[in-house]
């Protein structure tokens, strides 16, 4: 570990991060700086790398999370929400022995990448990240590391994301097809749904967007951030017939709900990396499944593990076997870490 | 490809015949010739390719993927042809991808060592849509749940046709079908074709409703008994020999024992069953000749298959369908009694004064392999479809049984919301006392009232959940009515039933009081 050349007299061993970052059960905790990253369960100091339910946990007792992530924490949890102290994005905090930096991750907005530096070793929490533009958030940034920790969501070569553009033609397309059909698009509330609508737009399409009751706090949030998302409108309330070939977001629970009764015909379409998989979108009886994921696809996960140079890769949660593997005939250690509490398939 | 490939995916995900047909019409609209022509050869099944096994598929695969990934990834995703889609790595820079057209042509006129290496580039050149479609299409095995009618209906529908002046044509045509497409984009004129065996679209009747028979005059009607058989059609030129199922697809190569008889120029219309020694077998006996690629010596000799006659619409290029019925029988009696033809017969008329004789001798129908009785008018021609009034079915009471309500599953499309596929039971007796044994499945009968009220107790009486089904409450009885029930060793219960659907649901009858597995077994005939 931690192999970088250093020049003159004496190498100062550098210390393994092995021994200063541990696993735990509450999750990755660095001890030096008595903090964790992204616990699962309440703990005194954390550091958390987006909002995400199954990253951002409530009960802690401070926080540290970029500027846009506490708001998002603050209007998912609303009083239960930890107190939480905003640091900007590139700029260094020492938290006791330990450099901290949060660097934009990609995922979703506010998402980050945590960059621990102690005794001459660096080491990249990524949280989630892709690579594939967004315009719902800040572009992955590579930071050179020795250690790279990893998520593995994706982490088999079946995954190969399309252009999330190309895949919005698509619904575009469809919309053309059946213009007397509501299309009911399943959307994780934070991030999916807003990128979809971005991208929407991009796409010119200039209609309103309706929203389940359940997207729209979110929303609300996105806008005051200034993240454009054109305009959009409660689905809730409005009449049957208005929603005929519209586009109505939900969240991925409600597409079989009671809840989808109240549109026109609807469509059912789901967007996620996990239509991949025809499998998958056939249990859920989508008719459009789109093939739109806010995590790194398996040739993101390779080029990223490359990009940084990271002689050891460390792999939190998802297919972690296949990713180890290709680590390892890449020429660098890898291991999983084993990392239980992490949402694997609906949350993507 | 990517509009082929596109389609098949949009027709696997699309359950609703409606939307499949938009799709349909939509991409032969949009799409040239001559790949539109090939993709509609593909869905009606007369382009069918079995270029390549799926273990050359695999083994591509594995000169370009790692065996542990490619484990992991099968185990995953739980099929070959996906995994190997979606797993070929792409090239930086991919090929030129081949239309659908330039594959068909290619893969026909190149031997079988070439295919290797075609395949392998054209996966390097298509998108893992693309590649999913194609390794479904050259290993044989393309299956969207579009039958071979629905994509005729389709193409018939660009210009406002109906799909037996399609199914007419269609045994005249071959892909990539320009002629056609010509036709009812309105083009140029009516393709036109020579072939005494071409498929005529059949004549069919309709229900008899309550009342209805009041109404008619017996004099002017002619009765038979209706077989519970398949319908076919079957043309002989002297040369050619053909069968055809009711919607025109070519059913022959299942039944080569039937080919065999079709010595003569002439098309008949007629039931397929299997009979010995013209004593008619149960319907189950002929389910074992259906859907079968391969027929063994033994099926041959265990299952002789046989076509009851009942009508002559076409006699050495004389085409009798504009004859009344009365006149096209006389002819195909004649016919019968100088052609002699082997394993056909002729079904009988039914005498009759009036109804009551009639209403008699359908509700003493209960001999296997009768349906009910068909009433056909003296002076009606031959009409493609269903014209209301010359042709109606009678068929016999529906059998029925009380069942207990034991799963519900969530349907599909509009119903995707709702639990609408019932299965239920009926109980028997087994070591530990009486239990309730599932012994079918139905998805209709039920109003759209009724389905929301069913809905709504499933979801009020679920005692277990299997991703979309719900294991509920034994307490809810549905009457079931089916056509008839046989032996089966695939089901647990033993028996299986022909077209049950709900017939009652019976909120007020205790789940005690449904019947018992051996009542079922008691209606079992033959
Ligand atoms: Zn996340
Ligand atoms: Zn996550």
């Amino acid at each position: 570990m931690c192999g970088r050349p250093h020049i003159g007299g004496m190498p100062a061993l550098p210390s393994r991060p092995d021994r200063w970052i541990e696993t735990r059960p509450e999750g990755l905790y660095v001890r030096p700086g008595d903090f964790y990253v992204d616990p699962i369960r309440p703990v005194g100091r954390a550091v958390i790398t987006h909002g995400h339910s199954d990253h951002a946990r409530s009960g802690h007792g401070a926080v540290l999370a970029t500027a846009e992530t506490a708001r998002i924490m603050a209007a998912r949890m609303g009083a239960a929400a930890p107190s939480t102290q905003a640091l900007a994005p590139g700029v260094a905090m020492a938290i006791g022995p330990v450099t901290v930096r949060l660097v934009p991750a990609g995922h979703v907005l506010g998402s980050a990448q945590v960059v621990l530096e102690h005794a001459g070793c660096r080491v990249v929490v990524s949280g989630d990240y892709k690579r594939q533009a967004d315009p719902t958030c800040a572009p992955f940034e590579i930071v050179p590391c020795d250690v790279f920790v990893t998520e593995a969501t994706f982490g088999l070569p079946v995954f190969k994301h399309p252009p999330a553009e190309a895949e919005i033609a698509r619904l575009l397309d469809s919309l053309r097809l059946f213009p007397d059909r509501a299309h009911l698009v399943g959307v994780y509330a934070l991030g999916k749904c807003q990128r979809v609508m971005a991208l929407l737009r991009r796409a010119g399409y200039d209609r309103p967007v309706y929203l389940h009751g359940a997207l729209i706090a979110l929303c609300t949030l996105y806008d005051e951030l200034g993240c454009d998302l054109g305009s959009w409108l409660p689905a809730t309330g409005a009449a049957k017939a208005d929603l005929k070939g519209q586009v109505v977001l939900c969240p991925p629970s409600a597409l079989s709900d009671l809840w989808s009764r109240r549109l026109p015909d609807p469509l059912i379409v789901a967007a996620s990396g996990w239509m991949r998989i025809r499998q998958r979108a056939r249990q859920r009886g989508v008719e459009l499944p789109l093939v739109i994921s806010d995590h790194a696809d398996w040739p993101e996960l390779l080029a990223t593990m490359a990009d940084t140079g990271a002689g050891d890769i460390w792999v939190t949660h998802g297919r972690e076997e296949a990713l180890v593997f290709a680590a390892r005939q890449q020429g660098r250690r890898a291991r999983a870490l084993a990392m239980v509490g992490r949402e694997e398939d609906d949350a993507e | 490809m990517r509009a082929f490939a596109e389609l098949m995916e949009r027709l696997v995900y699309t359950p609703s015949r409606n939307g499949k047909l938009r799709l349909l019409t939509d991409y032969f609209g949009r799409v040239g010739d001559p790949d539109r022509g090939w993709a509609l050869a593909a869905l009606t099944g007369d382009l069918s390719f079995n270029a390549a096994k799926p273990g050359l598929i695999r083994a591509l695969a594995a000169q370009r993927v790692a065996p542990e990934l490619f484990g992991w990834s099968y185990d995953f995703v739980g099929d070959l042809a996906e995994t190997v889609a979606l797993i070929w790595p792409e090239p930086a820079v991919p090929a030129a991808a081949p239309g659908l057209g330039e594959v068909v042509t290619t893969l026909a006129a190149s031997g079988r060592s070439e295919t290797p290496a075609l395949i392998e580039r054209w996966l390097d050149a298509l998108t893992a849509t693309e590649r999913f479609a194609l390794i479904k299409l050259i290993t044989g095995g393309l299956r969207v749940g579009v039958s071979a009618r629905l994509a005729k209906t389709a193409v018939a529908a660009m210009g406002g046709r109906d799909v037996g002046e399609v199914e007419e044509l269609w045994h005249g045509l071959a892909a990539p079908y320009r002629e056609l497409f010509q036709w009812v984009e309105g083009r140029s004129g009516r393709p036109v074709i020579d072939d005494r065996t071409a498929f005529r679209p059949l004549m069919l009747a309709t229900p008899l409703e309550d009342g209805e028979l009041e109404r008619l005059a017996p004099a002017d009607y002619r009765a038979e008994w209706k077989w519970d058989g398949i319908r076919v059609q079957v043309a002989g030129d002297g040369r050619s020999r053909r069968i055809y199922s009711r919607t025109g697809d070519e059913i022959g190569q299942a039944f080569p024992d039937m080919l065999e008889a079709i010595t003569f120029d002439a098309v008949l219309d007629g039931e397929l069953l299997v009979a010995r020694d013209g004593v008619v077998a149960p319907f189950n006996d002929l389910q074992q000749r259906l859907n079968r690629k391969r027929v063994t010596a033994k099926m041959l000799a265990d299952f002789p298959a046989w076509v009851r006659l009942y009508d002559l619409l076409a006699e050495e290029g004389e085409d009798l369908r504009p004859l009344p019925f009365d006149a096209r029988r006389s002819r195909l009696d004649a016919w019968f009694a100088r052609v002699a033809p082997g394993r056909m017969d002729l079904s009988p008329m039914l005498p009759f004064a009036g109804w009551p004789d009639l209403e008699a001798l359908r509700g003493n129908a209960r001999a296997r392999s009768i349906e009910g009785i068909m009433l056909k008018r003296g002076d009606s021609p031959y009409l493609a479809g269903r014209p209301k009034g010359p042709w109606f079915k009678w068929k016999r009471g529906p059998l029925t049984i009380d069942t207990v309500l034991l799963y519900a599953q969530r349907g599909h499309g509009k119903r995707s919301s709702y639990y609408s596929d019932f299965t239920f039971g009926t109980w028997r007796e087994g070591q530990e006392g009486w239990a309730l044994v599932p012994v079918g499945k139905a998805y209709f009968g039920f109003t759209d009232a009724e389905l929301v009220k069913l809905d709504r107790w499933v979801r009020a009486h679920t005692v277990e959940r299997f991703g979309p089904v719900r294991a509920v409450a034994p307490e809810l009885v549905l009457e079931v009515a089916f056509d008839s029930v046989h032996r089966s060793s695939r089901h647990k219960s033993g028996v299986a039933m022909r077209f049950p659907r709900i017939h009652r649901i019976r909120w007020d009858k205790p789940a005690i009081e449904a019947d018992r597995l051996a009542t079922l077994e008691s209606l079992i005939e033959g």
